[in-house]
């Protein structure tokens, strides 16, 4: 704890902000200490012949009304200001450090009053409350001091009761108090040595305010009182001749700020330096393939115009070469999908399966045009209805993907804006993109709502989307997409967050539009079992490649890539020895920050030889429409590999 | 789908219901601080060591004078007396006289308090106005990491103007518009451009904050998946921030909006002193300086009910823009 709290401090003083406030303050301090010593007599000469006279080459910053050298005034009031700020801060930190432990001293039901009184204390400003303590303890140096000690004890109590409410709870003070230790040791000896960084920090911008706030009252004249001086007063003095001589005014001023600023800077220093000790990176990948939510945009190429009239023949989205990349934690750029190229024809739909981080959102994210600065994305070719998407979306492009491209998303509980009603939220696309009034635009989320079987579409539609359930929002979601006349649905792992009862409407309904109305479904999902009954074809991809692409219906006879096979494998069925622990893919998926050179699955497949650790197999087209990237494909596989632990497994990466 | 109509009054029963929970929540905890503040206020003057009325008419008051003056104020009873006799002249309207000048104190605190009201209303809508545009500007143009220097020149200035007390901003404003260009007046309450001054200088610190939060919010909000959702409905940028991430931002920032409008209030009471405005703040200083307790006494008052008023119409506006609040809290 104590060398932490050192290499902290240490670090705190290696940035640019810490040093300069560290200096800075370590200047303040030095001068409230040798100022009176040195210029005492200079500040407190009174010199008759010369008052209230400008700036000079004897007297700096002028001199005041009873012609005393305003410059060391200033200089020697640092002692004053300071002593006065620092014995209040720690008045305040005391009491506030009693208020606040006091559930823990004085057993829970007095604490509960404390807290209480605190509570209320702590929503008024400090400053009123220093004023009501001044009246109190009356006009004067003292009277200030109680006051602004008084009134900065609420806020340090409620900090120190939040932090040690938080440590309170946990095992090793449970065990101190198991073992007989008293209520006042477990404070001292178990608590509060744990909560400590914090509550110096804030201390020490306590001690910051304090200086400002005892300026404020000496220079209302509530504070310090004549003959003493601190910089309030000089302030309060100063401001009175204004006109005829600034600098008296100006100079306290500036010094007061600098000086709080200098506590303040240095609170904040160590403060930031303390959140960055436990240092937790951003993993590349998290748990839930959330990288996609990083904002991105589309890069390259230019904007074309197509007639909307629809060819047959026309794919609905036509990729080749998507490549979506990111800049990487030591200025090397990541690329988690690595030149993927498929084609979606009008009313087909095809699923993409892999584990997580083998790029299948951030494919999903691509061909939607949604990935943002400072991600991008290069492709030879992504066009949707023939409508280049590479470059930044026109009017017209972005109208056309308002009413014909709906996406579905993993989450829906975060999916939708919480501060705006369901109907709303939907309508909004038909405001947008066809030029509906709110009215009309209402009619038809009410429609749409209905249309994905939402019982009181009416009703619901006046609604926010904490009060629907999961599956309700995912289908409210869908209807969002269907707010136009959708061509393609990308759905993002649209069941992953769903129970398994709802998960099966879902799909349904997802299936049941898709025949309806001849829409194509781009479904991307780590759950093969799912993509082989709703999709036709299935992309199957690894370390932002595809791998295999084969139809839906051959998934189980005549998968030929080792990993689809891996993947299939993992998956149990009503055959499945239960007594024999699962299947699971042995090794772990490839970090897109570092691809090996050769086959990006080598590492993990049986089959893997020197070969395939050295030349990345292409995507081979074998004639028929499927498509393989491997040299070994067909060969025969050795018996699965079997592990008891279920980690590092294909089938439910997410 | 026959159930619709019989569902809809059933549901805004509900709702109404919600509210009307948080109605009642929310006004008996106001009605408790109330009573706290009042009494808070009540005691302010018993807890005074030695004897208020001595202190206020002076070591040299005849005795006869001073005990007329207890008498007067009715010092000399039993204390919950006392008490009871506060609460009932509060309900009546009554709040004692002034020591000093023997004014009604209601009659001084209604003829300072419009002066206050305007300066501090003035500010919070200037803080507002300010802030709220800056900080979804700077959100967007710095988010994802972009334009670092830019970002990097508005967070230092927010966190040194945030650093400056309201009444060395104010001495400053003076030098810089009154002394040196003689823009507006150095001080007094006047025409329009007396207002400048007083208004920036209580206003500038809160709204430097307040685009701050607002900033940190509104990068937070744009990462969020309800924003992904916006864009992939393909609105126009303006519409994604202002409809969809505003008021999302909004939330947040307003919790710590009203902490720093109740500081206002109290803020208030520096800068009036710097530019002579003849306000509460004014008032309550001498008061203190001349011992004028009734006067003070009423004051605290009126600053404590003040604070209590902003924090209510914070919960009302956090309850109306983020409808989970009224349910959560249940």
């Amino acid at each position: 704890m104590a060398s932490r709290l050192r290499s902290t401090w240490g670090g705190v003083l290696r940035t640019p902000l810490g040093a300069s406030a560290a200096t800075l303050l370590a200047a303040v301090l030095l001068l409230a200490v040798l100022a009176p010593l040195l210029w005492f007599e200079r500040a407190d000469t009174v010199d008759t012949a010369n008052i209230l006279q400008g700036p000079s080459s004897t007297h700096w910053a002028g001199t005041d009304s009873l012609g005393r050298d305003i410059f060391y005034r200033v200089l020697v009031a640092t002692r004053l200001s300071i002593q006065l700020a620092l014995l209040s801060t720690a008045i305040g930190v005391l009491v506030g450090l009693l208020l606040g432990a006091a559930p823990q001293l004085l057993g829970a039901r007095a604490g509960r009053f404390v807290t209480a009184v605190v509570d209320i204390a702590v929503a008024f400003p400090g400053l009123l409350l220093a004023l009501t303590f001044a009246v109190i303890f009356g006009v004067g140096t003292r009277g200030a001091v109680l006051a602004i000690g008084l009134a900065t004890a609420p806020s340090f109590a409620r900090l120190t009761s939040t932090l040690v409410a938080s440590v309170a709870g946990r095992d090793f003070v449970a065990a101190a108090r198991i073992i007989g230790v008293g209520r006042v040791r477990v404070l001292l000896r178990h608590i509060l040595p744990n909560v400590g960084e914090p509550l110096v920090v804030n201390a020490t911008i306590a001690a910051g305010s304090a200086l400002l706030a005892f300026a404020g009252l000496s220079f209302l004249g509530l504070g310090v009182q004549a003959p003493a001086y601190d910089w309030g007063r000089l302030l309060g003095d100063g401001l009175n001749s204004i006109y005829v001589h600034p600098l008296a005014a100006l100079v306290p001023g500036v010094v007061v700020l600098v000086a709080g600023l200098a506590f303040n800077l240095f609170g904040e220093a160590i403060a930031k330096g303390i959140a960055r000790t436990p240092d937790i990176a951003m993993a590349p990948d998290g748990p839930r393939d959330r990288r996609g939510r990083r904002p991105m945009r589309a890069a390259d190429a230019t904007g074309a115009q197509a007639d909307l009239t629809e060819d047959p023949d026309r794919p609905v989205l036509a990729v080749e070469g998507l490549r979506v990349g990111f800049p990487g934690p030591a200025g090397v750029a990541v690329e988690p999908v690595r030149g993927v190229s498929f084609t979606i024809r009008r009313g087909e739909a095809v699923g993409v399966v892999g584990e997580s981080g083998s790029g299948k959102s951030l494919t999903a994210l691509a061909v939607a045009a949604l990935i943002e600065s400072p991600g991008w994305v290069q492709a030879e070719r992504l066009e949707f209805l023939g409508e280049d998407l590479r470059d930044t979306l026109s009017r017209t492009q972005r109208q056309l993907l308002g009413t014909t491209f709906a996406m579905v998303f993993q989450d829906p509980t975060t999916s939708f804006n919480p501060t705006q009603r369901i109907g709303r939220q939907l309508a909004e696309v038909a405001q947008e993109h066809q030029g509906n009034t709110h009215a009309q635009a209402m009619a038809r989320a009410m429609d749409r709502l209905r249309a994905v079987r939402i019982p009181a579409a009416q009703r619901r539609a006046h609604q926010f989307p904490h009060e629907f359930s999961g599956g309700m929002r995912q289908r409210a979601m869908i209807g969002m997409g269907l707010m136009g006349a959708p061509r393609l649905i990308v759905a993002d792992e649209p069941t992953t967050a769903l129970d398994v009862t709802v998960q099966r409407q879902v799909l349904g309904l997802l299936d049941r539009i898709r025949a309806a109305d001849d829409v194509a479904l781009l479904l991307i999902s780590h759950d093969i079992t799912v993509v082989g009954e709703v999709c036709e074809r299935v992309l199957v991809m690894y370390a932002g490649r595809i791998v295999e692409d084969l139809p839906a219906a051959e998934l189980r006879t005549r998968a030929r890539h080792p990993y689809t096979r891996a993947l299939l494998a993992a998956v149990p069925d009503m055959k499945t020895d239960r007594d024999r622990p699962l299947a699971v893919i042995p090794g772990r998926p490839v970090d897109p920050a570092n691809v090996p050179a050769g086959c990006a699955f080598a590492a993990r497949c049986p089959l893997a030889d020197d070969h395939c650790r050295q030349a990345d197999p292409p995507l081979v087209d074998d004639g028929s429409g499927r498509r393989v990237a491997c040299w070994h494909a067909d060969a025969m596989l050795p018996a699965i590999p079997v592990a008891g632990d279920g980690r590092g497994a294909g089938g439910r990466g997410e | 789908m026959t159930s619709v109509p019989a569902n809809v009054p059933l549901f805004s029963a509900m709702a109404d219901n919600a509210w009307v929970r948080f109605a009642v929540r929310r006004l008996g905890r106001l009605l408790v601080s109330t009573w706290v503040v009042i009494t808070a206020a009540f005691l302010m003057i018993h807890l005074i060591p030695g004897d208020p009325v001595r202190a206020a008419l002076g070591a040299t008051a005849p005795l006869e004078l001073v005990n007329a003056r207890r008498e007067a104020l009715g010092l000399n009873d039993p204390l919950w007396l006392q008490y009871v006799h506060y609460l009932r002249d509060l309900f009546t309207g009554q709040m004692g006289t002034s020591m000093i000048s023997g004014l009604p104190v209601s009659q001084v605190i209604g003829d300072r308090l419009p002066a206050t009201v305007e300066l501090a209303v003035g500010a919070f809508v200037f803080a507002i106005g300010l802030s709220v545009p800056v900080g979804l500007t700077m959100a967007v143009l710095t988010r994802g990491g972009r334009r670092r220097r830019a970002e990097l020149a508005f967070t230092s200035t927010s966190v040194v103007l945030a650093a400056i007390p309201q009444f060395l901003v104010a001495v400053g404003l003076v030098y810089l518009f009154s002394v040196q260009l003689g823009w507006v007046p150095v001080a007094g309450r006047g025409g329009l451009g007396s207002y400048v001054l007083p208004v920036l200088a209580l206003g500038l610190g809160p709204a430097a904050v307040l685009a701050r939060i607002l900033r940190v919010e509104t990068l937070g909000v744009l990462q969020a998946d309800y924003i992904r959702t916006a864009r992939a409905k393909r609105l126009r940028q303006r519409r994604i921030y202002l409809r969809h991430a505003l008021p999302n931002a909004l939330t947040a920032t307003i919790t710590l909006a009203g902490l720093l409008l109740s500081g206002l209030v109290a803020g208030t009471v520096l800068v009036e002193n710097v530019f002579a405005w003849p306000g509460l703040g004014m008032t309550i200083v001498q008061s203190i300086l001349a011992k004028d307790y009734p006067v003070v006494q009423g004051i605290v008052l009126v600053y404590g009910l003040g604070v209590l008023l902003v924090n209510l119409v914070v919960d009302i506006a956090l309850a109306l823009l983020d409808p989970r609040s009224t349910i959560r809290e249940s």
